[in-house]
């Protein structure tokens, strides 16, 4: 694919996420991946500017659902909250249609979200928007089928989870598969700050660098700037969700950028 | 008759409920929609119970515990009085007289079982009414196992008898406080839970649902409802039963009744609360790692049930029940709360028998559809008794 040549980067759009990582991995970059609910704070597609001008180089948009199995008390109370202010997938993607973050933009949803609108329908809605890829934390390879055939024939990049769990047959099926970059779970359990750094988020970095050279992206746990850069030793970059909405929640959303910017300085001080 | 006996080998798919579904495919409905880390655990339960299930040992393990310990076989009774007062003739399998108080001792006790075989230390389940509860935080005692059960908080409030008695069992009952913080939304909280503890737990799920290998394995082990049903007709009346009902919420004890009659030319009619038809809205859906019918709004955001019954108060079903559904094979009938409470007093009344109100929902059917009845056997799955909720009613009747 074009993301493989190290020059993709100067001739292609900001749309296509892999070329993207690619190219700031190349630059000696690490990359910073934040993670966003959709529709909580009022100013929540000024938020993604934002934070995309603090040091992000992709931004992950969560877009609400009704049950969020993998998702910590964090990110459900923002969830609940966009629920609750009446975001649906569709007031999500008209919005961010008119955004202009100047890197690229990813979804997180489950599953049923793209079933019920219709998979060819949903992927067509991220391309018109300008999102470039989505991570589906409910539908693990064997069940991706029938979305990627879809995904992949409107040029969306969907991000597959590497587990701790998984072998390492396992681990290399899922980053034949994955597209835009590998994410690489940090630590058994569902999503939510900690304290300390699980270490299966450096094993799980070693192994999937092993064997693949797509971009490797850790998250889950991650929620410090000295965090960030201790697994980013390891792997490509992160992915940090719930600290960041944690800061919006309890500090605001001035803090919620800074704190962006902390981890992005975090990462480049290595 | 209606319905005509169908051919398990004819290929027109119905082998699921002969065996083991094929991909954990029930026609379109089932698979495993879990997250990443889950589905080693998923793929390592189905090596397992395939293999436990094939194992004459472990057979002859769970039928010694399901004798000596649950009370089986569970017994068949005739209703005299009630049979006269409705026209037809009413047969109740009694799973009410089971330990515990209802079917789901049968599922549990073969999943701790196998948890056993599988070297996991730890239960967790979700409940909803706390029969499911009730019977995991038994079999955990039994085992000598941890357990943690998750519970909704509207569920904890209505229905405190089994919250204790839970305690009592040396269970840890957690509440989940999100959503509409019933049933749906324990699932999620012990599904988050597995996601959490996996390589020592293992998650004994309540209901004919969830990811493959869990809607095949727990009908497989509620099948023994059906087996012994069908046996004792043919001892009682010699003959099979015209019509099976049995209620649905997840649909395991329907499953179960339903998997020995299904080669038979029965009619098999499940009964969802009109509070939460997932088969009667007809939408299909994924949520709890399945693709089945589903509850939810126009943009697919799960809609909360409503039904008196918190063992019913489920926006989903089990995928099988949506195949058999598609099928023709079985129907689906919804009656309302209020239709619930005359039945729940009326078998109590006449019978002698006060039930779960949840299987008071396939009685309120009866009822309702006697003149389509009239004259035929019915064979009634009484998946519960009706203890549990006897302080509900008092509140409710005055």
């Amino acid at each position: 694919m074009s993301a493989d040549t190290g020059t993709a980067a100067a001739t292609t759009p900001v749309g296509s996420l892999e070329a993207h990582l690619r190219a700031c991995r190349a630059e000696g970059r690490k990359l910073l991946i934040p993670y966003l609910t959709a529709g909580y704070g009022a100013e929540w597609t000024r938020l993604i500017e934002e934070v995309a001008a603090a040091g992000a180089d992709a931004i992950e948009i969560g877009i609400p659902f009704s049950d969020p199995v993998i998702d910590g008390p964090t990110v459900q109370l923002s969830t609940a909250a966009a629920l609750r202010a009446g975001t649906t997938p569709g007031v999500v993607l008209d919005a961010v249609e008119g955004l202009d973050a100047g890197v690229p933009l990813v979804t997180m949803t489950y599953y049923n979200i793209l079933f019920h609108m219709g998979l060819k329908r949903f992927a067509e809605g991220l391309t018109r928007a300008g999102i470039s890829g989505a991570i589906v934390p409910d539908l693990p390879l064997e069940e991706s089928g029938p979305w990627t055939t879809e995904a992949d024939a409107a040029g969306v990049e969907t991000v597959l989870l590497a587990a701790p769990t998984g072998s390492d047959e396992r681990l290399a099926r899922v980053c034949e598969r994955s597209r835009g970059f590998v994410y690489g779970v940090g630590l058994v359990g569902i999503t939510g700050e900690r304290a300390q750094l699980a270490e299966s988020a450096t094993t799980i970095a070693r192994r999937l660098k092993a064997i693949t050279d797509k971009p490797v992206a850790i998250g889950l746990g991650i929620s410090t700037p000295d965090q960030a850069a201790e697994v980013a030793q390891v792997a490509d970059g992160v992915v940090v969700g719930s600290a960041i909405i944690r800061q919006l929640i309890d500090n605001g959303f001035d803090a919620c950028v800074d704190f962006v910017g902390q981890l992005r300085a975090g990462l480049d001080r290595g | 008759m209606s319905a005509t006996p169908v051919d398990p080998t004819d290929g027109s798919g119905l082998t699921s409920l002969m065996g083991e579904p094929e991909r954990g495919r029930f026609g379109p409905y089932g698979g495993r929609f879990v997250p990443e880390t889950l589905v080693p655990a998923c793929e390592e339960l189905e090596v397992a119970f395939t293999t436990a299930w094939a194992d004459p040992t472990f057979h002859a393990e769970l039928d010694g515990l399901l004798s000596s310990y649950a009370g089986r076989p569970s017994p068949l009774t005739a209703c005299t009085r009630l049979s006269e007062q409705l026209g037809l003739t009413l047969l109740l399998k009694r799973e009410d007289l089971n330990h515990t108080g209802s079917h789901k001792i049968n599922n549990v006790l073969g999943q701790a079982l196998l948890a056993r075989r599988m070297g996991k230390k730890r239960l967790v389940a979700e409940t909803g009414a706390g029969q499911h509860g009730v019977a995991t935080a038994t079999a955990a005692a039994l085992f000598g196992m941890s357990c943690t059960v998750y519970m909704g908080e509207v569920d904890i409030e209505r229905q405190a008898l089994n919250v204790f008695r839970m305690r009592l069992l040396g269970a840890d009952v957690k509440p989940a406080s999100s959503g509409s913080r019933t049933l749906k939304d324990a699932v999620n909280e012990a599904m988050r839970d597995w996601v959490a503890t996996v390589e020592e737990t293992h998650y004994c799920l309540g209901s004919a649902m969830g990811p493959h290998p869990y809607p095949w394995m727990v009908r497989e082990l509620q099948r023994v409802i059906g087996i012994e049903a069908r046996q004792q007709c043919l001892d009682l009346i010699g003959a099979d039963p015209d019509v099976v009902t049995a209620c649905v919420g997840g649909g395991s004890n329907a499953i179960g009744i339903f998997s020995g009659f299904v080669d038979t030319g029965a009619e098999l009619v499940g009964v969802e609360p009109a509070g939460g038809k997932a088969i009667g809205q007809g939408v299909p859906g994924v949520v709890h790692g399945m693709l089945s019918y589903l509850l939810q709004d126009e943009w697919g955001q799960v809609v909360e049930a409503q039904s008196i019954s918190a063992g019913l108060d489920y926006p989903g079903v089990g995928p099988e029940h949506a195949y058999l559904a598609d099928l023709g094979r079985a129907r689906y009938e919804q009656v309302t709360d209020a239709e619930v409470i005359d039945a729940f007093q009326l078998l109590s009344r006449t019978e002698g028998v006060i039930p779960a109100l949840e299987s008071a929902h396939a009685l309120a059917w009866v009822s309702r559809a006697r003149d389509e009845l009239a004259g035929r056997v019915v064979l009634l799955n009484l998946s519960g008794r009706g203890d549990k909720d006897v302080a509900q009613m008092m509140d409710i009747l005055g």
